[in-house]
């Protein structure tokens, strides 16, 4: 479904190299962790997916589609097919949790009747149907967290990217984040997360890719956290 | 379409009330730019006025000898309004003549002892022409100065034609006023171009503010055009209210002292009124347009531009 082709990425023409010769592959339904230390290349990594940033060499596919060669007039529509959760949860701080998500689904066009519908379906599944008229400063770290999940999917999207999503979270909070990105891949969505929680991956069990310097380094279909 | 019209609306109006603070602050900055707008607009409003009313003021006298015969006066007359470029001619005889300058000087003991002591009335008859046009004046003076010099023969009719006096006077007045009226559209200019800047800052200002909002809703998948145009609503709402609240400030601002408007220096409100507050009911549709219109499209051209730079994601 996704295919990384030697991409390299490289900042400050030649000096900080990011991501070096990474080529693998990631098949429909799967939950793919990416670990590794700070600055290894995580992020830059999932950049490359959403076409925030641009490789310096090679391709990334999502199906036979080359991610960098879609006009920016497009990017938004490509954009609705990937969920994105970040570690700062990125909510916009005016609208309410169910504005929050609501706003994706307006983006994307749906109809009202749709919205209504799904929207509170999202806010089930996440729990946090008794904190949708709340506005993201009255809610956790935990909260808003499953908000910005909550936002990822309820566009029913192919793949949900979650860059670090436990980072900023307490142990509990970040158990229930989990849990509910288990419970989304469950039902069918691939799921590709970074992050630094030994914990976390250790009790998934599942892929693992490994990175050091921009490179991968390890790749095991049930791994551990091995630095 | 309909469906995402209606969503922009209601994000632009939504977007309004939850960020009150920064709207008021926004909207506090138009009026004052808008105000600046309207002054230069009422500015040279009086310009105009001034000028015309010293056009209106200018004409040719034309006296005759003290013994002249009524009829060859009124012969006179009707020639001179046969002519095309002529718009008026106003007839004072010497009866009328020497009734003004009586009133003139009702207070000077003197010059009404020496008028009595004269025993008959010692002024002409008079024509006061007034043209069409300012640059006709010149050649109805031309026209009379012709008459003048063929009247050698028997006792002549015209005393003096005053048009060259005058006309230094005037030529004086209207390059002043050209002048005045060059410098007022500089400054208008400026000042208008100040204004505008000053409030595309207030609300490329705000919209800073939204930077990390605009990258997000990229990030979730909205389309530009639907990311920018609640902005642009906002920006409307904002102009439109700094709009109507300069209006309602200059009614009172107007009643109250309208020569606060008066540039300065040329005036004061002793020499020539300019009549500012009857200009803002007649002319209320164009400083209407001028002003919430203006405000409006700048606020919304602001907004538009700020928008687009923080699009990159």
């Amino acid at each position: 479904m996704i295919y990384f082709d030697k991409v390299s990425k490289i900042y400050n023409s030649g000096k900080s190299i990011a991501l070096e010769d990474v080529s693998f592959e990631i098949a429909p339904k799967e939950f793919v962790s990416i670990v590794g230390h700070s600055g290894a290349g995580k992020t830059t990594l999932l950049k490359m997916l959403i076409a925030e940033d641009q490789p310096s060499h090679g391709q990334v596919f999502y199906e036979s589609l080359d991610i960098h060669r879609i006009p920016r007039s497009r990017l938004p529509h490509f954009r609705r097919k990937i969920g994105t959760v970040f570690q700062d949860f990125k909510l916009l701080p005016h609208k309410t949790a169910y504005e929050n998500i609501a706003f994706a689904m307006e983006a994307n066009g749906r109809h009202d009747s749709e919205i209504e519908e799904n929207v509170p379906q999202a806010l089930e599944l996440v729990d946090l149907e008794d904190k949708a008229w709340n506005f993201p400063h009255e809610l956790s770290g935990g909260e808003k967290q499953r908000v910005a999940i909550a936002r990822a999917i309820v566009n029913q999207p192919d793949i949900i990217i979650a860059d670090e999503p436990t980072g900023n979270l307490d142990p509990i909070a970040t158990y229930e984040v989990v849990q509910i990105l288990r419970k989304i891949n469950d039902l069918g969505t691939t799921v590709i997360m970074t992050t630094h929680n030994k914990g976390v991956i250790d009790e998934l069990g599942r892929r693992v890719i490994t990175m050091d310097e921009g490179r991968i380094v390890r790749d095991d279909a049930e791994g551990k956290y091995v630095l | 379409m309909f469906i995402a019209l209606k969503r922009i609306l209601r994000a632009g109006f939504v977007g309004f009330w939850r960020n009150a603070f920064v709207s008021f602050t926004s909207i506090i900055v138009m009026v004052v730019a808008l105000f600046v707008i309207a002054s230069t607009l009422f500015n040279s409003y009086s310009l105009e006025s001034a000028l015309a009313d010293f056009q209106d003021r200018v004409d040719i006298n034309l006296y005759f000898v003290v013994d002249a015969k009524p009829e060859a006066i009124d012969a006179l007359k009707s020639e001179i309004e046969t002519l095309p470029e002529v718009a008026s001619v106003t007839l004072t005889t010497r009866e009328q003549a020497l009734q003004e300058f009586r009133e003139r000087h009702k207070d000077d003991e003197l010059i009404l002892q020496g008028l009595e002591q004269l025993g008959e009335n010692p002024l002409g008859a008079s024509l006061a022409i007034r043209a069409r046009e300012t640059q006709q004046y010149e050649g109805i003076s031309n026209f009379l100065n012709e008459r003048q010099s063929k009247e050698t023969v028997g006792t002549p009719l015209i005393d003096r034609v005053n048009y060259q006096k005058n006309k230094d006077a005037i030529d004086r007045l209207t390059d002043l006023i050209n002048s005045e009226r060059r410098q007022n559209e500089i400054i208008s200019l400026v000042l208008i171009i100040v204004a505008a800047f000053v409030m595309f800052n207030t609300v490329k200002l705000a919209i800073y503010n939204s930077r990390e909002e605009i990258a997000v809703m990229r990030l979730v998948g909205a389309s530009n055009y639907y990311i920018t145009m609640p902005f642009v609503i906002v920006g409307v709402m904002q102009g439109l209210i700094a709009g109507v609240l300069v209006l309602l400030l200059l009614y009172p601002a107007l009643i109250w002292d309208e020569t606060l408007f008066y540039p300065f220096p040329f005036f004061n409100d002793t020499t020539i009124q300019a009549f500012l507050f009857d200009y803002f009911i007649s002319e209320f549709a164009t400083i209407f347009v001028v002003i919430v219109g203006g405000g409006i499209l700048i606020s919304a051209i602001s907004s538009f531009l700020a928008v687009r730079k923080y699009l990159y994601v």
